[in-house]
């Protein structure tokens, strides 16, 4: 039998979230192994081996390791295509470069307004660091933006990459999840009638509720 | 009449990315200058190709795309017998190094030396007064990443491996406008990403995209 795949870091982590939310999609087995980040751990030169940048989540699939979330879930769908949700990455070429483009757009338009809200509304009370009101409202204005070109796209298509839920939609799942839940700022997403309905369908998947579950265990 | 069409500009970085990518594998194709002073890339027909209003937008016949990394990835599968190899064949695990390579761009380098480029690229350029402070912070930024890069190149020849391949490809635009600005610094004292600079930057299919600025 195959050694499961080792996932590093804390659930609460949103790219370790995001590698979780994958694996659980595709039903893959793997193994889960905290890093404790309050002591530094992610820093320790063992650390560092399997990730240069200090961060997590960090990957091991017997011999190798990898790390950056987006990478991680690609090499999953495609090493395991036939197991668990087999549309996740598309079954066709047209279908991957789709959904290779929405998780482009979720990478570079969505994560990065909705980082540093998710940082600044949720993260940064908890850890008693003072709030920076311009730059929580010169991101809720690029967000807002982002949500009206996905706004539109969700009128005509199901999911943001076609008629399946897919990588693409998936990728949103961390941050959005922190943004409805903690961050009090769920009215951007229901606030839209197909944003709305797409949040809707997509958080209530199993995967991201088993995910969310691991989430709690872990506090 | 060639059936890829690339919509952007010459000077954008991500349409750069993509045209470097199609002069790599050799493929023909057609470049629709989009006016971006007169605001072209915000219009309905062109909001119907690219819906964040932003370059490039891409066609292959009736395949329409957007996001450059997206484009690339692409045309690097579609065209991989043509041109310059630029994925890495083989088992799922040997190619994976490609998509972790191609993620660190995205994610850690983009962000450090984008900003860097828009303050000290392209602000003057629009007679803009350049951020001190951003500076000085993306440059401590970027430094951070360049250390990991220094130590990967030198274990191996390319990022994610001893040939080209994609995730060397996707750092060029950036890197250009890096080089005709004072944070070269941060890419010249480092002696192996100084020697992967140079060697990237010299690349024939690369002198062709900036050949596209003169015009």
């Amino acid at each position: 039998m195959a050694t499961p795949v080792k996932v590093h870091g804390p659930p609460l982590s949103t790219a370790v979230s995001r590698v979780l939310a994958c694996l659980i999609e595709k039903d893959v087995p793997f193994q889960h192994v905290p890093v404790n980040m309050a002591k530094g751990e992610h820093k320790s030169p063992d650390f560092l081996k399997i990730q240069p940048f200090g961060q997590v989540p960090a990957f091991q699939d017997e011999a190798i390791s990898l790390f950056e979330s987006r990478a991680i879930c690609r090499y999953v769908c495609e090493k395991y295509a036939e197991n668990g949700n087999k549309w996740l990455y598309g079954t066709n070429p047209l279908a991957k470069a789709s959904i290779d483009q929405w998780v482009e757009a979720e990478g570079q338009s969505f994560n990065p307004p909705s980082s540093v809200l998710v940082f600044q509304l949720a993260f940064a009370p908890r850890m008693n660091l003072k709030q920076d009101q311009s730059l929580i409202s010169q991101n809720e204005a690029k967000l807002e933006k982002v949500l009206e070109v996905y706004e539109k796209r969700l009128g005509e298509s199901r999911f943001l990459a076609g008629d399946d839920f897919s990588l693409a939609d998936l990728s949103h799942l961390p941050n959005a999840h922190y943004l409805a839940n903690v961050a009090d700022r769920g009215e951007m997403f229901t606030s839209k009638k197909n944003v709305g309905r797409w949040w809707g369908e997509i958080s209530s998947r199993d995967s991201w509720k088993k995910v969310v579950e691991m989430q709690k265990q872990s506090t | 009449m060639a059936a890829i069409k690339v919509h952007g500009s010459p000077l954008s970085t991500a349409t750069q990315r993509v045209l470097a990518c199609l002069y790599e594998k050799g493929v023909d194709f057609q470049f629709v200058s989009i006016n971006m002073a007169a605001g072209e890339h915000k219009s309905d027909n062109f909001l119907a190709l690219n819906p964040f209003g932003q370059v490039p937008a891409f066609e292959d016949g009736d395949l329409k795309l957007f996001e450059s990394r997206a484009i690339t990835h692409y045309v690097a599968h579609e065209y991989a017998d043509k041109g310059t190899q630029l994925l890495i064949p083989g088992s799922n695990k040997e190619a994976a190094v490609l998509t972790l390579w191609q993620e660190v761009e995205a994610q850690q380098f983009n962000s450090p030396s984008s900003t860097l480029a828009w303050e000290l690229f392209y602000k003057p350029f629009f007679g803009t007064a350049t951020d001190a402070a951003k500076v000085e912070e993306n440059e401590t930024k970027l430094g951070k990443v360049l250390d990991v890069y220094e130590t990967r190149l030198s274990q191996s020849r390319y990022l994610a491996s001893d040939y080209f391949t994609l995730a060397d490809l996707y750092h060029l635009p950036n890197i250009q406008c890096l080089l005709a600005t004072s944070a070269k610094k941060l890419l010249e004292s480092r002696p192996h990403v100084n020697a992967w600079v140079k060697e990237i930057t010299a690349r024939p299919a690369w002198s062709k995209v900036l050949a596209m600025q003169k015009q």
